[in-house]
């Protein structure tokens, strides 16, 4: 397989007609979705618009009602245990064990993720995330954004392909979102394929390299970086949420 | 509303026939029994409604596992009615059993296997209800009832063989003084008659309940469904 | 991009890593445990709280007491261990660590081995204190060999169904008196077998007797070990 086909290559993301229903309530209406690789797309949308749950679907942690996804080429829910090798989550809980140190927790993922060079990789991750200082102190002890950050680490950890990040920002200060976008920026600059959703139309706009926007249960907008001008992207959002 | 379909219908009618004919079997056909007299007849009523609770809860594990394979909500729906039915066929056991004992062996409850045993189904039936009750996810309630279901079936009998076995060691005198008397008596041909008619008919009652519990469930649904899209429109 | 996938999963050999992420999570909930002792702490105190109540509600004297340690004292572990089984996964579900779990490569089993191996040794390590103090309490010797099998082959029965409903009723709003509800009446026969077992050792029963209620304790523990690795994806996958 030669990385110089002449045919175009296939998305890492891939959703096609995509429909989840939550006891008889449809969530998902039919919704498509591509992301090509290495490309850095950002899902907003109005709460309860279904981000969430599109998220937990391509991380396989719901399965779809009806429709076509597909990562990296293989198909959700059935070759789901290849997906998840390849992907790194980062939700707004952190993930992480509050009675163990930074670097347990690390080094517990790690395991589970069969990450060679165990220890050199938890170090390494922790000074990507800037935590190296504190990597015996209990996670306990750690603030929001220092949890975030090191739930960044921890989706690193075994150098996935695809990130999801399901709105990272909340319920962080304005500094630690500051040091969370330098951070996404650095991790997504490294060729990875990214998706986050975000309630924060400015941020999303200014992270990603396409915004797409999630109403009514499918995408109803999609705008890549450049295409519009930011102070428009406010009343593009409105419009199309009929917010 | 979907009407009442001519089978169930039917069914109905017959159950209920059935059934005037079973008090008939049992009340007047069957012999009165030599040593208990005529409270023995609480027995064929007390098997049939035991063996309906096995029944049933039997059905709920199997439809509980079908649902986990197919993910069809019908199966759910099922597991839920013949847990409702059997819960009361249980009791109607576990209560007739004490009515029989009462006059028999001077005693309000026997430590019999099987009354033990059908006591801790009906326990369980509850635990299953209550479990159902705690969840709101409505798809995650009928998993973790499918689940419940199953496990919960396969330890029944795996009880009853550990009690059983244990009454074989520490029997339980209960004024007869014969440890395995479960009640047995010889049972003439009108009394074997008796009996089965009235296993039959039980087991009829539980079929007609069942569909008409079924049917309620979907027609509840339906109407849930049709508040749904009144209410988001 | 298949090219990356291939190297990855090239990169470990199933059984390995299925074991390796059991070790992991055992030692993770041992390592945490240390931390913090809660887990521990309440079962033990729980566990000598009920011996004290049933040493007055039960007047064990000198000759009660041949017949009645055995229920005491699985009466005891049956009480303190739901306080550990509910805290192990409540661990999990609360801060959605859960989830955490759900996204490794792993099958699904290896997280409920994980868990419940870890449930067995707390619940074991309970026992290796109540068993010593009993025996001094009421000078009974309890250090017989075939008395440590029968803790072994009881607490793995009620660890196993333990794990598996405790995973449900911890989703549950009712979540604290639900998990004795689901679990007492499906894990009897290993309290009715083991109670007989451990009876039988102190007194000296006539050894068929013992070896059928050790049978009927292997026979569940197998039989719902299967069970639970069979119906354990249900549960946890949305």
């Amino acid at each position: 397989m030669t990385p110089s086909d002449s045919r175009p290559q296939r998305p890492m993301i891939e959703v096609r007609k995509l429909v989840k229903t939550f006891g008889g309530k449809p969530v998902l209406r039919g919704l498509d979705f591509s992301v090509p690789e290495g490309d850095f797309v950002a899902v907003v949308g109005p709460n309860g618009a279904g981000k969430t749950t599109l998220l937990r679907i391509l991380a396989s942690l719901a399965r779809p009602s009806l429709g076509d996804v597909r990562l990296a080429g293989r198909r959700l829910p059935a070759e789901a245990g290849a997906v998840r090798r390849i992907l790194g989550v980062v939700s707004h809980q952190p993930l992480l064990y509050g009675d163990l140190t930074a670097e347990e927790n690390l080094r517990f993922y790690g395991r589970l993720y069969a990450v060679s060079e165990l220890e050199a990789r938890v170090q390494q991750a922790l000074e990507t995330v800037g935590l190296r200082p504190r990597r015996r102190d209990l996670v306990r002890t750690f603030s929001r954004g220092m949890q975030q950050r090191l739930s960044i680490g921890r989706a690193i950890l075994h150098e996935p392909l695809v990130m999801l990040l399901d709105e990272p920002h909340t319920g962080l200060d304005p500094e630690a979102a500051v040091m969370l976008d330098r951070l996404l920026g650095q991790v997504a600059g490294e060729g990875r394929t990214v998706v986050m959703t975000s309630h924060d139309l400015q941020r999303a706009a200014s992270l990603a390299n396409r915004v797409d926007v999630l109403a009514g249960g499918v995408m109803a907008a999609s705008v890549r970086k450049g295409e519009l001008d930011p102070e428009e992207l406010p009343a593009l959002y409105r419009s199309v949420t009929g917010a | 509303m979907d009407p009442m379909p001519r089978a169930l219908k039917t069914l109905n009618w017959l159950t209920a026939a059935l059934f005037v004919a079973a008090l008939y079997m049992v009340f007047i056909y069957a012999p009165r029994e030599a040593v208990m007299g005529d409270v023995q007849r609480v027995f064929y009523f007390h098997v049939s409604a035991g063996w309906v609770g096995a029944v049933a809860f039997l059905v709920t594990a199997i439809s509980g596992a079908v649902f986990l394979a197919r993910r069809d909500p019908k199966w759910d729906r099922l597991a839920v009615a013949s847990v409702e039915i059997g819960m009361v066929f249980a009791f109607i056991n576990i209560v007739s059993g004490a009515i029989w004992a009462r006059p028999v062996w001077n005693t309000w409850w026997t430590w019999d296997p099987r009354l033990v045993t059908a006591t801790i189904m009906e326990l369980i039936y509850l635990a299953y209800i209550m479990l159902r009750q705690g969840i709101e996810d409505p798809d995650r309630r009928a998993r973790f009832g499918s689940v419940y279901g199953i496990v919960a079936f396969i330890s029944v009998p795996i009880t009853f063989l550990s009690i059983r076995f244990f009454r074989t060691i520490h029997p339980v005198v209960i004024g007869s003084g014969d440890p395995t008397a479960e009640g047995a008596f010889d049972m003439t041909p009108r009394m074997l008659q008796a009996f089965m008619f009235s296993l039959l008919t039980f087991t009829l009652i539980y079929v007609t309940l069942l569909w008409h519990r079924v049917r309620l469930a979907r027609m509840t649904e339906h109407v849930e469904e049709r508040r749904m899209q009144l209410t988001s429109t | 991009m298949p090219e990356a996938l291939a190297t990855v999963a090239r990169r470990d050999r199933p059984v390995a890593g299925y074991l390796r992420a059991i070790a992991a999570i055992v030692r993770k909930d041992l390592a945490a445990e240390l931390r913090s002792r809660e887990l521990l702490g309440a079962m033990l105190v729980f566990s000598l709280l009920l011996i004290l109540i049933f040493n007055f509600a039960l007047e064990l004297d000198a000759r009660t007491r041949q017949t009645v340690t055995a229920g005491v004292l699985w009466s005891t572990f049956a009480f303190a261990g739901t306080l550990g089984l509910n805290r192990s996964m409540a661990l999990e579900v609360d801060r959605g660590c859960l989830d955490g779990l759900l996204l490794a490569p792993v099958d699904r089993s290896a997280l409920f081995f994980g868990k419940a191996l870890g449930n067995l040794v707390f619940m074991l390590l309970v026992a290796a204190i109540i068993l010593p103090a009993y025996s001094a309490l009421y000078n009974v010797n309890l250090f017989l060999p075939g008395l440590m099998g029968v803790v072994l082959l009881g607490s793995i029965g009620y660890v196993v169904v333990g794990t598996l409903l405790s995973s449900m009723a911890v989703q549950a709003r009712t979540r604290d008196i639900l998990l004795p509800l689901l679990l007492f009446p499906v894990v009897l026969p290993v309290v009715i077998a083991a109670v007989r077992a451990t009876s039988g050792l102190l007194q000296a029963a006539p050894p068929e007797e013992i070896r059928g209620w050790i049978s009927l304790l292997i026979a569940y523990d197998v039989i719902f070990t299967a069970v639970a690795f069979m119906t354990f994806d249900y549960i946890v996958e949305e």
